[in-house]
């Protein structure tokens, strides 16, 4: 009766598993509609699949060692008392994980470097840029090529990439839209990049995926992947039919609360760069008296420590080039 | 006046929540029952000479027991009720700013207040039994150490009816935590609650590292130490070196709030992401500092219900020692999507896989030291047995969770939560119960009811699973950790109501713990004989309960599980080993300074929430004048006489 349960748990999972490949749908991790989202589904199970090479077997093993050598009368099976030490079995399971874990890590060390966010999608499509914003509690996306800004929408193109320049008003948050791939943090004070891209037209689920306080979970956003003739009357129709967003207006925006879908048909110039930098130049940062927006980056260096590596040195040619994209902008 | 009183009552206490205002009228009520209950019986002498200024381990590690009970059961009820809230997609059962306290405090009470206590109140129940000592190295400090914790804890839990609780979550990461996104006292009651109880975590670590590097009994070598004990040494060296950077972290984030400096602020050139580098530096090995001595419990609960020796003892030792190293390597798996760039993702994935190696090794070995053994399933082995598969496969998914570029996708998800909650609660949990069973006849002298024992165990393990398998499934589905709510067009209900059901099975199996102490005290049986499952180490060489002074002589050590060695030798006829001449034995006086420091701590905490430096300043002086007072106390010892030896030896032991 009692190593049922232990056998039962292997059952358990593999019901999961089985569960989860049988109706994909609700599973939008597994069910990946863009090229990382579909490296990291690849991935997901290439690992699932190495650790249950050894998992499954533990298992039962657990199971036949519990039952075989429990005490009870007229018991045929061995008993040594004192047999506690042996080179061979424990070099055997001493190897063992090692192997695996060597397997996974060299999948791990090459799909970290392949999906590393802040590298470009090939494509021969020029990508399209979305700056994204955390507020409290609310997303806000400005379209800096065509000057249009939206509150807890997106809409792109497919098969297009999309570069997403990513910040955050106050409090970290984390931008996700799982089934075109992982998330990232959105962190105030420094601007990250992340490529995405929509192989499939299609509406899916965004949201921020880290704590912020109060209305947290109030951030959901939705991205409706179109075709691009689609995307660009979109953009049009935007332009034409929406107000305008004011710093007045982003002023109201950044107060304390959850929003609906908004549309606009255009925003402050170098509203981004204001959010992202409204920390370094601001009133307590004595050493930061830099005006332009590249100067501000370079001194971003000094105040992290730990921003020698390759991401922040990529976040600092993304200010620069963001630079020039507000001037186009314009 | 009556105006201003009522303004500052409503400012103080939480108000406006009938759930907040039923729990502070029954709070009140079981106060005002327990000032009765005590005076009644006269009872308030007896509190403070035989347990509020005790030195003795073994009655520390109870009193650590009983508060991290309770503290279960206040933990297990903000998960019930965060499971109510999540059972159907807007429900309005907790709005959001109270589903945010609760998740807060749920983290913070299971890891720090129920946890740590338990972990601590077992070493102290049990070391000093185990390598043959008669108290821990600084009985004093140890004292000192239980009350910091047990102030601390209750400061933090004060803030759920005065002041209100903290909600920035339970690392509580700035911005967030800073004046800026928490101006509330919350955050404060948070950073004085864990920093006192954290002093005291600090203490008992040091305490137990010098107790089993000193005081062993002649003839223990470090190699001839049970599992659990060096399991102990591996958890409190790490905790030596952790707890000091939470202490730091915490300090520099009160200096922010309450001087208004820029560590870890937004502007100022405050970088809130070293914080989050500098909790996790502290908080990864605190993870391990927890679940090192579930795996000593667990080596001796298989050892023991086999009926054989501990496979491997060697590889045991490396591997917990190689965890204990490398725990400190990893922190950086908890923000992979910080964007720190591929080398620094790659370097944490790695070290992070390397732990699964000794952690897996430790798995066969529990599963040889079964074969071929004579396995027998009381309680504590139900709980050993049971953590194995749970382990495994929380083992696993913590794997999966460490290949970095899938992370991205797992990231705050359900699927996390799923994985901790099992690496925790199948591992920690489920080892701590296990050991909670194991010595119980040991430390009270009497046994728990078996029968109860398995209902509760089936019910865990039942609700266990069925809490958390859905919950990895809801977070490939999307559902991202601490929501209070979601839409009906997510699909997350139906799974949302299975882990519900899962949790309430859990609650179900914690009465059920209650009720078996409960009916195991009412038909209380003594236990005739000091070794209640024929043990093999030291501490079953002695009645049940241990007397004050543990062993009347020093056990004279030739053997790993020396007691067994022992016993066989007896069985066999062999001369067994000579008794030495009683002598007097030297022991700690008891002190009430622990207690009155620690209060002084807790009225200095309360003082810094409230800013009522009238209330700090006294506080900091009062434990300024407790340490000097202690200073100059020379008489903090006496000698236990060897007719009284003979006479409690001859009590206990009956006519032998």
């Amino acid at each position: 009766m009692r190593p049922f349960i232990r056998m039962l748990t292997p059952v358990l999972f593999l019901l999961m598993a089985f569960t989860l490949s049988g109706c994909g749908e609700q599973f939008i991790v597994l069910d990946p509609k863009g090229p990382i989202g579909e490296s990291q589904k690849d991935l997901i199970y290439i690992s699932t699949i190495i650790c249950s090479v050894i998992i499954i077997p533990t298992l039962i093993l657990t199971a036949i060692i519990v039952w075989r050598y429990r005490d009870k009368k007229g018991r045929k099976a061995s008993y040594t008392p004192n047999w506690e030490h042996s080179t061979k079995l424990e070099v055997t399971w001493w190897s063992i994980p090692i192997i695996a874990i060597i397997i996974l890590a060299i999948i791990t060390v090459r799909y970290t470097y392949a999906l590393e966010p802040s590298k470009a999608i090939v494509s021969e499509k020029e990508p399209i840029t979305i700056q994204v914003t955390s507020l409290d509690w609310k997303w806000l996306f400005k379209y800096p090529d065509e000057g249009i800004a939206t509150v807890n929408y997106i809409k792109i193109p497919a098969d297009v990439p999309v570069k997403f320049q990513l910040t955050s008003d106050t409090a970290m948050n984390s931008f996700w839209v799982p089934q075109l791939g992982g998330q990232i943090y959105t962190m105030s004070g420094m601007a990250m990049t992340l490529f995405l891209q929509a192989d499939e037209q299609g509406s899916y689920f965004g949201s921020g995926a880290n704590f912020n306080g109060q209305d947290f979970a109030q951030m959901r956003f939705k991205v409706d992947a179109t075709t691009e003739e689609e995307y660009h009357s979109w953009i049009k129709q935007v332009k034409d039919t929406s107000p305008a967003l004011t710093m007045e207006g982003f002023e109201k925006l950044r107060e304390p609360g959850s929003s609906e879908k908004q549309l606009f048909s255009s925003f402050p110039a170098g509203l981004f760069d204001k959010i992202a930098m409204q920390y370094v130049n601001g009133d307590g940062g004595g050493h930061h008296h830099g005006g332009a927006a590249s100067e501000p980056a370079a001194n971003k260096d000094e105040s992290h420590p730990d921003s020698s590596t390759d991401a922040h040195s990529h976040m600092d040619m993304d200010m620069g080039d963001m630079g020039m994209d507000m001037d186009m902008g314009k | 006046m009556l105006d201003k009183i009522k303004d500052f009552a409503s400012e103080f206490f939480v108000t406006g929540d009938p759930l907040i205002l039923g729990a502070q009228v029954s709070i009140g009520l079981s106060v005002v029952a327990i000032i009765f209950t005590l005076t009644f019986f006269k009872k308030w002498r007896w509190l403070w000479t035989e347990w509020l200024t005790t030195v003795d381990h073994k009655k520390i590690g109870i009193m650590y027991v009983i508060a991290s009970l309770l503290m279960l059961f206040r933990g297990g009820v903000d998960a019930l009720l965060m499971r109510v809230q999540l059972a159907a997609p807007q429900l309005d059962f907790l709005q959001a700013e109270h589903y945010n306290q609760i998740f807060t405090t749920h983290g913070v009470i299971m890891i720090l207040f129920m946890a740590m206590p338990l972990m601590f109140g077992l070493f102290n129940l049990v070391v000093p039994l185990q390598i043959g000592a008669r108290d821990v190295a600084f009985p004093f400090l140890n004292s000192l150490s239980f009350w910091m914790f047990f102030f601390g804890a209750m400061l933090f839990n004060v803030s759920f009816i005065i002041g209100g609780s903290p909600d920035a979550g339970w690392l509580a990461y700035p911005p967030l935590s800073e004046l800026s996104g928490s101006p509330g006292l919350g955050q404060d009651f948070y950073i004085w609650g864990i920093q006192i109880s954290g002093i005291g975590s600090l203490a008992t670590g040091i305490n137990f590292v010098v107790t089993i590097l000193k005081m062993r009994a002649p003839g223990m070598k470090l190699m001839k130490m049970p599992m659990f004990v060096w399991s102990v040494l591996s958890s409190c060296i790490t905790i030596m070196f952790a707890f000091p950077i939470l202490t730091v972290t915490l300090f520099l984030l009160f200096i922010d709030r309450y001087l208004g400096a820029h560590f870890f602020t937004l502007d100022g050139a405050g970088n809130p992401m070293m914080y989050i580098n500098l909790i996790w530096m502290w908080g990864h090995p605190e993870v391990y500092i927890i679940v090192l001595p579930a795996f000593g419990i667990f080596s001796e609960v298989v050892s023991t219900f086999s009926k054989k020796k501990l496979f491997g003892y060697k590889s045991m030792v490396f591997a917990l020692m190689s965890i204990s190293f490398l725990s400190f390597f990893t922190w950086a798996h908890h923000f992979f999507t910080m964007g720190s760039g591929a080398n620094v993702n790659a370097f944490f994935a790695l070290t992070t896989m390397l732990i699964a190696i000794p952690t897996g090794v430790k798995v066969f070995n529990w599963l040889f030291t079964m074969f071929r053994g004579r396995i027998t399933f009381t309680t504590p082995m139900m709980w050993a047995v049971a953590f194995i598969p749970c382990f495994v496969i929380g083992g696993m998914t913590g794997v999966l969770l460490s290949v970095a570029p899938a992370d991205f996708q797992f990231h705050n998800s359900y699927f996390l939560i799923a994985h901790f909650h099992q690496v925790i609660i199948g591992g920690v949990v489920f080892g701590f119960f296990a050991g909670l069973y194991y010595w119980w006849p040991k430390v009270f002298g009497f046994r728990l009811h078996e029968g109860l024992g398995k209902w509760a165990f089936w019910f865990w393990n039942i609700g266990f699973y069925v809490c958390f398998m859905p919950q990895y499934a809801l977070g490939l589905m999307g559902m991202t950790r601490r929501v209070n709510t979601y839409d009906f067009d997510m699909g997350w209900q139906p799974l949302n109501v299975v882990s519900t059901v899962g949790g309430f099975l859990m609650g179900i199996a914690f009465l059920f713990q209650v009720w078996q102490i409960a009916h195991s005290i009412r038909f209380y049986k003594k236990e005739q004989n000091g070794d209640a499952w024929d043990g093999r180490t030291l501490e079953w060489s002695i009645p049940s309960p241990a007397p004050l002074y543990n062993f009347a002589r020093l056990p004279q050590v030739t053997d790993q599980d020396d007691w067994w060695e022992e016993k066989q030798r007896i069985a066999r006829g062999e001369p067994v080993k000579p008794l030495t001449p009683l002598e007097p034995i030297h022991m700690p006086k008891n002190s009430g300074i622990p207690f009155i420091m620690s209060l002084c701590w807790f009225t200095a905490g309360f003082g810094f929430v409230w800013d009522w430096l009238w209330m700090a300043i006294p506080g900091l002086i009062g434990v300024a004048i407790c340490m000097l007072v202690r200073s100059f106390s020379y008489d903090t010892d006496y000698y236990i006489s060897v007719q009284e030896i003979e006479r409690t030896e001859a009590a206990l032991r009956g006519s032998k």
